[in-house]
């Protein structure tokens, strides 16, 4: 297991639990997709596998080393991090951005040498965005950054890559951009968990989805079996309508409207 | 709005902002214009280097003592090995118990030129280019840590706790020793109050440390006031005013030797650590999952910068607008990458102040303040500046 979070909780406050008792665990190649209402603690729970934030109780073992005994670097070497949005201040270019994902393969008074610029040449390369290089990311589309923040953390060489809600502000091609990219990682053996607001990506990439409700998993397996009627309502309070479509070959998750007159499901 | 490689690469890549600007009066966009031509094939971050170099040799023989540029190289070069074989005598001698003569070089000049040369003007060149040159440095960096472009030095109150020891050191002695030590000190003091404040928040943002900054710099420049207010304004009032204005007119060979150590070392740390505050500034949850000790860098940056900035103003008083100006100028020519950014910052800030104080102590018969004239020529250098696309951060 590359991935292994036991009974996991967390509060801010030492009085309101983030999340608690959360435990999963993710092997070479997997793709887990985490499902929740916003605020639900979706973020924080990556902040704790990050070790940026430390858990109240419970463990997180990366590749059986538990975090919180871990240097940041010694981290970073293992896992890679997409945020949702980068915000750009200073103007650097994809390759600059890119070579920074090289940090903790870098001595402290050091700068990135052939090797490293070679291995953020790679890293273009995988997802097919070479031609991206010397555009400054402060220039970029929502969807371009978003790949060049995918490769600055395969920069990284992690065996785990975390992403945040990876296509929330993008349009329809970049989304479906962003989870092919994020399913040929996977092919490639990197174990892969990304928080998502839209059920449908499970049915796609994901060979398991949990579903996180007011700081518990309600739900936790394969795609078919927790993207539910019954448990999407829970988690979001919305009907959903969950079936499939022969065009698409995969199963799909559609809301019906509160107002009930339209997008009834009938395929 | 635009990075710092082709500057003509961009023109008309951002539509919308072109329609406002093309007016049909203003037809200088259409092109590639001559300078712009000249700059793409010039490689500017190899030429800069050239920059502190020509001007320190111009600097010294320019004044209003002028002085023959070949005659004063040889006097620098022959009068340094004189001085070099002499010490090198005199520590012979010592270790051996007796007299040891070693041959030096004749010298053809006279005692005025040596003195306005290794006296007055070297130690002042040299201050100069350490000041600048230390002010950019710590201003490029903080602008890294604090990830905004409108950052300089005395973000933390340095610049204020000095000038308020300053004055406490002129109104209590007036030494100029005294003074400088507690330059130094209250600066120092200053940051350590700033920082120490933002540690009562758990959550140490580098918001907080701004807002921490803010309230400590306020703090020492009411006790500032209080100082001026207690002076007597026919004594020690103007020899305030005239420190917090900033000059580099009284500085000597021992104030150089003082501060050149800390500013070198503080530097040294900066440009070690140079690539890696790139990290720091694209945001500091990113910079924890690159893998970096963002509390650990934040703390080496406050303190290297800090000891850069108190030991530049120490001997030189307030020089404002290096320290915002100059990386701003080095960004647009290397790109916002620190790892050349801050070498670049250094170079060009020593060669901005050396510009400046030339202009100081050669345009009127008495010296101009050199915090007036950095302000009277970077405020409008700046604003041209803006004009310009390239600026270099969004």
């Amino acid at each position: 297991m590359i991935l292994n979070v036991k009974c996991a909780s967390f509060s801010y406050d030492g009085v309101t639990k983030q999340f608690e008792d959360v435990s999963f665990s993710l092997g070479r190649g997997e793709v887990l997709s985490l499902l929740g209402r916003n605020g639900t603690g979706k973020s924080t729970l990556i902040k704790c596998i990050l070790n940026v934030l430390t858990l109240q109780n419970g463990k997180v073992e990366i590749n059986g080393r538990r975090v919180t005994g871990m240097r940041p670097d010694e981290i970073a070497r293992e896992v890679g991090y997409v945020p949702q949005v980068h915000h750009a201040v200073f103007p650097f270019t994809a390759l600059d951005f890119v070579l920074m994902g090289r940090a903790p393969h870098i001595p402290t008074f050091s700068v990135p040498d052939e090797e490293d610029y070679g291995k953020a040449e790679e890293a273009f390369a995988r997802i097919g965005i070479s031609h991206l290089r010397e555009k400054c990311i402060s220039e970029m589309s929502g969807g371009e950054s978003q790949m060049v923040m995918i490769a600055r953390a395969l920069a990284q060489e992690p065996s785990l890559l975390i992403l945040d809600e990876p296509t929330s502000h993008l349009d329809l091609g970049n989304q479906m951009k962003v989870i092919a990219t994020i399913d040929r990682l996977a092919a490639d053996g990197i174990a892969i968990l990304m928080s998502t607001h839209f059920p449908d990506h499970g049915f796609m990439v994901s060979h398991s989805v949990a579903i996180l409700q007011d700081g518990r998993l309600i739900a936790q397996g394969p795609a078919e079996d927790v993207i539910t009627k019954e448990n999407l309502q829970e988690a979001y309070g919305v009907d959903v309508c969950v079936c499939y479509v022969k065009e698409a070959e995969r199963m799909v998750c559609i809301p019906i409207s509160p107002c009930g007159c339209r997008g009834r499901g009938e395929v | 709005m635009t990075c710092g490689k082709e500057p003509t690469a961009e023109t008309g890549q951002e539509p919308g902002k072109n329609a406002m600007l093309d007016l049909p009066w203003v037809t200088s966009h259409g092109g590639m214009s001559a300078h712009e031509t000249v700059i793409r094939f010039i490689p500017v971050n190899k030429v800069i280097y050239l920059l502190p170099v020509a001007l320190f040799i111009f600097s010294l023989f320019f004044g209003r003592y002028m002085m023959d540029p070949a005659e004063t190289l040889r006097i620098l070069i022959i009068g340094s090995a004189n001085a070099l074989l002499d010490d090198a005598a005199s520590l012979l001698s010592t270790l051996s118990g007796h007299q040891v003569l070693l041959p030096f070089f004749e010298q053809t000049w006279g005692a005025s030129e040596q003195t306005v040369v290794f006296r007055i003007r070297l130690p002042r060149v040299i201050a100069a280019m350490l000041v600048g040159g230390g002010l950019a440095l710590a201003g490029a960096s903080f602008q890294g840590l604090f990830r905004n472009p409108l950052v300089s030095p005395d973000i933390l109150g340095v610049a204020a706790g000095a000038g308020f020891g300053a004055a406490l050191g002129i109104l209590l002695s007036g030494n100029p020793w005294v003074v400088q030590i507690f330059a130094f000190a209250f600066g120092i003091s200053a940051v350590a109050v700033t920082y120490g404040i933002s540690r009562i928040y758990r959550n140490s943002s580098t918001l907080v440390l701004v807002l921490a900054g803010i309230i400590v710099a306020s703090l020492f420049s009411a006790l500032l006031s209080l100082a001026k207010y207690v002076a007597d304004p026919y004594d020690t009032l103007p020899a305030i005013v005239f420190w917090l204005m900033g000059s580099l007119s009284a500085v000597s060979n021992t104030d150089v030797i003082a501060v050149a150590p800390p500013i070198l070392l503080g530097s040294l740390c900066l440009f070690l650590i140079r690539w890696r505050i790139n990290l720091l500034s694209v945001g500091e949850e990113e910079a924890q999952a690159l893998g970096l000790d963002t509390k650990r860098m934040t703390v080496a940056i406050i303190v290297a910068s800090t000891i850069v900035t108190a030991s530049a103003v120490c001997i030189s008083g307030i020089v404002g607008w290096v320290g915002l100006v100059v990386p701003h100028i080095g960004r647009m020519l290397v790109g916002p990458d620190f790892k050349k950014l801050i070498p670049a910052s250094a170079i060009l800030g020593a060669s901005f102040l050396l510009i400046v104080d030339d202009i100081a102590r050669t345009l009127t018969a008495t010296e101009i303040p050199l915090g007036i004239l950095t302000a009277l020529i970077g405020a409008p250098f700046f604003a041209y500046l803006l004009t310009q696309k390239k600026v270099g951060w969004t």
